[in-house]
């Protein structure tokens, strides 16, 4: 199956959209429940640099616990730390009661992080661009998808054949089927194309048929890009 | 060892049969050992074209079975020598084209024919995979119009990658494109796709393109290839698409209209 984890959607307002986004939170790593303990640590903290904690949000991370206890009080744990400054947004770690009991006091649970190594690992491999480079034109029926990549096309793209890309999309000919880039979500995607005769247009999900696109567009050597959340169509320079 | 040729299209109705016949009988006028296959088991219609249908008894299927040997089966034209027809079964559907059976039969004609012409089916199911996956060449028909244009598209697109060369990694399927029924006073009024809008969307080369031609109904009727009826222009486009596809090079005629034909070309006019 092709990923088409961002649906099509049509070019009029909707009320809200979901995208997923990297955010870099405090984590705090808890050893201890002792409630008395903790608040001493944190007028101590707060005294050092007043205003550190300005609302800022945290996550709790159980996994150092010194002696995994049952009943934990979270709800009392949360309102201690909101006294404090800080806005729990959610637990890690810590064990399917623990993790229970959390969510009962309505802090969410979330994924274990990965080691960071692996992390910058799978990053890099990724960076070196897995690109696709089709030699031939690609016929009505035929579906090409470049993974985690750039698809790179030396000819035309036929009415019914179908584009796909994770990164850009380059048609070193007449594009006249359908071109999809960005389909995992990479707004910076693009579509470039030696003469625009397309029948649909996306990146990351947002939309263009045939009949919206300019007329005046048509035929032409093309750059297609997102600005703001929206399909921006422009000549290739030469 | 003999060159397998499929024609084939995609759509139907566009010429693949007259097409077939005529590019069979002109390879064979020209010397060459010539078979023309009919795969469109079930639906049979290249023994009529050929005038050849009184004289069916074995057929393609039976071949395939081991109910009767190639010989047996092969019907030898009257008119033209080095011509054979493999007819298709008209009780059969397409089920009965077994790849190993047809690759087979193939294999044993490419030893004592230098051509083996098959007449594909329309569509992309199973008979007309199973007549262009042994293909070495083919030839492709369209009809100047847009539906025409895009079943053959489609049917590139299989020829490039569900063939046994491009299965295999060997050299691809050689493309030629056929532009039958062709009006050029029509393309000239915007009513049909000219030579050029079919050439730049398909992107392959021209080898021939027969003109829309009463003479074609009528031959077809009376089971005489059409490239046999002199001194017409369908007959005499098959006889140049024939002699080009043998290496000639002849320019491509009745792709202009009539009256800024003749003269304008002698006095060197576009």
């Amino acid at each position: 199956m092709l990923p088409r984890s961002f649906p099509l959607a049509a070019e009029e307002p909707p009320p809200f959209e979901l995208k997923g986004s990297l955010f870099t939170l405090t984590v705090l790593h808890l050893f201890q429940l002792d409630r008395a303990a903790i608040e001493r640590h944190l007028a101590e903290k707060i005294k050092q640099a007043p205003g550190f904690f300005n609302n800022t949000p945290v996550v709790i991370d159980l996994e150092g616990m010194a002696n995994p206890v049952d009943g934990v009080d979270f709800t009392g744990l949360y309102e201690l730390l909101r006294g404090h400054g800080m806005a729990p947004v959610g637990i890690r770690n810590g064990g399917p009661k623990l993790q229970a009991a959390a969510r009962l006091a309505g802090l969410p649970v979330l994924p274990e992080s990965r080691p960071v190594a692996a992390a910058k690992k799978t990053e890099s491999s990724e960076s070196v661009a897995r690109n696709r480079i089709i030699n031939h034109p690609i016929r009505s029926g035929q579906q090409i998808y470049a993974a985690d990549g750039d698809l790179i096309v030396l000819g035309a793209v036929s009415a019914g054949a179908e584009v796909i890309a994770d990164g850009n999309i380059h048609v070193y000919g007449a594009l006249r089927g359908r071109a999809l880039a960005g389909v995992k979500g990479d707004i910076e995607a693009r579509i470039f194309c030696h003469s625009l005769e397309a029948e649909l247009i996306s990146i990351v999900g947002r939309y263009r048929i045939s009949e919206q696109i300019d007329p005046s567009d048509r035929g032409k050597a093309v750059q297609i890009h997102l600005a703001q959340d929206r399909l921006v169509i422009e000549p290739l320079i030469r | 060892m003999g060159t397998v040729i499929v024609v084939t299209s995609g759509k139907g109705g566009v010429g693949k049969t007259t097409t077939s016949a005529s590019f069979a009988t002109g390879l064979a006028q020209r010397g060459f050992r010539t078979v023309v296959i009919d795969f469109d088991v079930g639906l049979r219609n290249l023994d009529l074209i050929m005038g050849c249908e009184r004289r069916v008894v074995y057929d393609f299927v039976n071949v395939i079975n081991g109910e009767a040997n190639l010989n047996q089966a092969l019907i030898r034209d009257k008119r033209v020598e080095n011509l054979y027809i493999l007819p298709a079964s008209q009780t059969r559907d397409k089920e009965a084209l077994i790849k190993d059976g047809v690759e087979k039969v193939l294999n044993e004609l490419k030893q004592s024919f230098e051509y083996v012409v098959c007449d594909s089916p329309a569509g992309i199911e199973r008979g007309a995979l199973m007549a262009l996956y042994f293909a070495d060449e083919a030839l492709v028909v369209t009809n100047p119009e847009v539906s025409s244009v895009r079943d053959s598209d489609r049917i590139l697109g299989i020829l490039a990658s569900r063939s046994r060369r491009a299965e295999q990694g060997d050299p691809p399927v050689k493309e030629h494109l056929v532009l039958a029924r062709y009006a050029p006073e029509r393309a000239d009024r915007g009513d049909m796709l000219s030579v050029d809008d079919v050439l730049e969307i398909l992107g392959i080369p021209l080898l021939g393109v027969i003109p829309e031609s009463q003479t074609v109904l009528q031959s077809s009727n009376a089971g005489v290839p059409v490239i046999m009826e002199n001194g017409s222009e369908a007959g005499a486009a098959y006889g140049d698409l024939v002699d080009r596809f043998l290496g000639k090079n002849i320019p491509h005629r009745f792709i202009m209209t009539q009256k800024k034909g003749f003269l304008k070309r002698l006095f060197g006019g576009s």
